[in-house]
């Protein structure tokens, strides 16, 4: 017992002094510890979501709309391709992921079998009896579009959360279509949501003046021809207004590169400055040119934000949206514009956001509980063991300062349940010293001499420490394998907590009592 | 000399031949347990039912009765408010929307728009139900991954008798949490399923503490009866058994008394759970071990973790 070998003493010391270096930053502010020159660690605990406050958003990509657009493109073609080639068809349409139709002249189905076939790769054809042509999306380009749908989706999240200048956001794929985000420290989760929940495809449409408005509000809306409702402008009876839009798209809204939030000179109203890229500035322009004093719709997701009446050809390839926007819509909706339109809608699953307040509220809480509890067990373990129960502390505090190094070096993120773990840990930490303490107090009540009654006090109660602590090992595993978020955390810190606290029990407490032990030789154990 | 004890040095507590009044104790226990739940059913949270939860701060308290008026014009099915730790702090929990993840979102605007300005929104929860659905297997996953887990390594360390008294006692623990969250009405969440998992790791702690004294004097003591020796192993063990889970309450009701609003439902449970684990690792799992039969002969692979100096 008493031969600590001295390396052995130097790699626990060495190991406690790494343990406070690492922890050390943590005492300072988060600007100075930024600061600190490199060699120094300057890494600090990275708080949860529940503690900085914050927004997570479990968002699914609705990779369906995809797919359907790409099917609806399909029998777009289909429809042209075959009335180029004046072969007639009935019943064209999508079925699940997939298109039919059904040729009536039984001697050109072959033709028409060919003609479609080489349309689209990504479908698997097949004629069957009585002239019916399916295609079918194969399994891989429906996972190739799905995929592409998310990584896109993805990156246009990033950027409009970027525009917005939040720090740190963490944006990831979960699975197959879905996308995590994490905001920290955002004080309206509203604005976050509202500007994710909108896809924001924008277009420049002419609009129908042929069709007659009679007509699509009796349910007859000529093909060719969507009837849209305004977003901001409300007719008489308090109902949107509504438009007949053409749908073919005049200019669309990927050829946007810029756009601005500014003030109408006239009026004072805010609206949307943009500026089209060539391509775009040279087709508005030709457009423009062709239909002067003809109304043109610009269309937001389905929805028109102005139909202003072209006054002159606009060919400088820019303009402005005015559509009685507040400041805050004409702000969001340039930010959009600038971000670009998310290939499909998100839906939110999950939402869990923390206010600043409560964030600080719990780290206090967390923090005063575990404070109190630590000075509970402190002074409890040195009335009940004395000079051991003493020793036990300066472990325990030990255990703490390498949780907090643990935590900061492998930046695992600090949760409330987090802090509950903390100081859980606290409570059940002692525990390995219990067990060797008592040991040692039998093994000395048996008879033994002091030295050797500690020694196999701490033999003895190793095999028994490290059964215990694998099976809570075992549901920390578990916890963090099947836990969400908040629950992961305190997995976290309960298995880090347990790791950490055989190490300052077993050996830490163990160097202490042999110091002791070669300095003060004591005869008899007061334990 | 240490200044207090809490337990003498010398025990004899029967728990042993006690062990009929445990046994039918805890069989009561888990019997009502199920008959509660089935009867009482599960406050479940949000987390599993899926739903929307606002904690919001009033700038006056006793608004709780105003905001509750404003909420009821809104067509969102059954809702519920309640003072949350504080009278100017409240948590509203509404039940989930018909008509899917859109739906839930509409009716959080709708909420804080009833609810106008001079509001300050702590935390807002909202839960769909696919993620509900998930949330809800994976914990019972959880669980029970580490009761089976936690079989095959006491199995392991020891023998199977071991393994399947330590299950035994860990499933009584489950169940009467489970039996006291439905008695009570506490709310059972995500954190509730952590506090479960953990008092299965505390339980089977205490438990394989005993257990591997159990091992011990099976070897010193070749001759010596079953239920003496299994009696003599826990008051062996009695004292540190009780120290570590009085320092561990310690710090529980620390955690209950001090650590916030958010964190007491699982301080609670985490309190409950260490109770109920100590006394069934000491008075069901050793005393199984009678009924089990556990084979007497020597082992050799118990030596396989030592220390070396």
């Amino acid at each position: 017992m008493l031969k600590f070998e001295t390396w052995k003493v130097t790699l626990i010391a060495g190991l406690c002094a790494l343990g406070m270096l690492f922890a050390a930053p943590n005492l300072l502010d988060r600007s100075v510890a930024e600061n600190l020159p490199d060699f120094l660690p300057k890494q600090q605990i990275n708080l949860g979501l529940d503690l900085r406050g914050g927004a997570h958003l479990l968002l699914e990509v609705e990779t369906r709309v995809v797919i359907d657009e790409r099917l609806e493109a399909l029998v777009d073609v289909i429809r042209t391709e075959l009335r180029k080639e004046r072969i007639t068809y009935v019943g064209l349409g999508k079925t699940g992921n997939g298109v039919a139709v059904t040729i009536r002249e039984t001697d050109r189905t072959e033709q028409a079998y060919e003609l479609v076939r080489g349309l689209d790769t990504g479908f698997s054809t097949n004629l069957s009896d009585g002239g019916v042509i399916t295609m079918v999306m194969t399994d891989q380009a429906l996972q190739e579009r799905r995929i592409a749908a998310v990584e896109q989706s993805i990156e246009i999240v990033r950027r409009r959360i970027d525009e917005t200048g939040v720090r740190e956001p963490t944006i990831v794929r979960q699975g197959d279509d879905r996308i995590l985000v994490q905001v920290p420290g955002l004080d309206d989760p509203e604005r976050l949501k509202r500007l994710l929940g909108k896809t924001a495809k924008l277009s420049f449409h002419l609009l129908d003046d042929k069709a007659s408005m009679a007509e699509a509000l009796a349910g007859r809306v000529p093909p060719g021809t969507a009837f849209l409702p305004a977003q901001n402008e409300i007719d008489i009876m308090g109902q949107p207004r509504m438009y007949l839009v053409q749908k073919r798209i005049m200019v669309g809204g990927d050829t946007l590169v810029d756009a601005q939030p500014g003030f109408d000179q006239s009026n004072n109203q805010p609206i949307v400055n943009f500026r089209f890229d060539t391509v775009g500035a040279k087709r508005f322009g030709d457009v423009t040119k062709q239909n002067v004093n003809k109304p043109f719709a610009i269309v937001l997701d389905g929805k028109v934000i102005s139909a202003p009446v072209i006054r002159e050809p606009i060919l400088g390839g820019s303009g402005q949206i005015s559509g009685s926007f507040s400041v805050a819509e004409a702000n969001d909706l340039s930010l959009l514009l600038r971000a670009g339109a998310l290939p499909a809608p998100l839906k939110v699953l999950e939402e869990r956001s923390v206010g600043p307040g409560l964030g600080a509220d719990s780290i206090e809480a967390g923090s005063l509980a575990a404070m109190i509890g630590l000075v509970g067990v402190l002074v409890f373990m040195s009335l009940y063991y004395g000079r051991f129960g003493i020793y036990a502390g300066v472990a325990l505090v030990m255990n703490m300062i390498i949780i907090t190094a643990l935590l900061s070096v492998l930046q695992a993120t600090l949760t409330l349940p987090g802090i509950a773990g903390i100081v859980l840990t606290i409570g059940m930490a002692v525990d390995a010293n219990v067990l060797v303490f008592e040991r040692i107090r039998e093994e000395f009540r048996a008879g033994r001499g002091v030295m050797s009654a500690v020694d196999a006090g701490y033999k003895h109660a190793f095999v028994t420490i490290v059964d215990a602590n694998v099976t809570t090992l075992i549901a920390a595993v578990l916890l963090f394998a099947f836990g969400s978020g908040p629950v992961q955390g305190f997995a976290v810190t309960l298995a880090i907590g347990i790791v950490s606290s055989m190490f300052t029990a077993i050996w830490v407490t163990r160097l202490i009592v042999a110091l002791w032990l070669r300095r003060a030789r004591p005869s008899t154990l007061n334990l | 000399m240490s200044l207090i004890k809490l337990i003498p040095d010398d025990t004899n507590v029967p728990f042993i031949k006690l062990r009929k009044i445990f046994y039918a104790f805890s069989i009561v226990l888990v019997l009502s347990s199920i008959v509660i739940y089935s009867v009482m059913g599960m406050k479940f949270g949000i987390d599993f039912t899926g739903g929307i939860m606002i904690e919001v701060k009033t700038a006056e308290p006793g608004r709780i009765g105003e905001m509750r008026e404003r909420l009821k014009g809104l067509n969102l099915g059954s809702f519920e408010l309640q003072e949350f730790g504080a009278p100017d702090d409240i948590l509203i929990r509404v039940q989930p929307q018909d008509g899917g993840e859109e739906a839930q979102m509409a009716a959080v605007n709708a909420v804080k728009q009833a609810l106008g300005d001079g509001i300050e929104y702590r935390r807002t929860e909202l839960v769909g139900p696919k993620v509900s659905d998930e949330l809800y297997w994976d914990g019972l996953y959880a669980v029970v991954a580490a009761v089976l887990a936690i079989l095959v390594y006491v199995w392991f360390r020891f023998e199977w008798q071991f393994g399947l008294a330590a299950v035994i006692a860990l499933t009584h623990d489950v169940v009467s949490t489970i039996g006291l969250f439905s008695l009570i009405q506490h709310e059972f969440n995500l954190a509730t399923v952590a506090a479960v998992l953990t008092i299965v790791g505390y339980s089977i702690n205490d438990t394989v503490v005993v257990f591997d004294r159990v091992r011990e004097n099976l070897r010193k003591y070749k001759t010596m009866p079953m239920e003496e020796l299994l009696h003599k192993s826990t008051n062996e063990t009695l004292s540190r058994t009780t120290m570590t889970s009085f320092t561990t309450l310690l710090a529980l009701v620390a955690l209950y008394l001090f650590g916030g609003e958010i964190i007491r439902d699982f301080a609670f449970a985490m309190i409950w759970g260490i109770v109920i684990g100590t006394y069934s690792s000491v008075c069901v799992a050793v005393p199984l071990l009678l009924q089990m039969g556990v084979q007497r002969g020597p082992r050799e692979d118990d030596s396989t973790i030592e220390q070396t100096s």
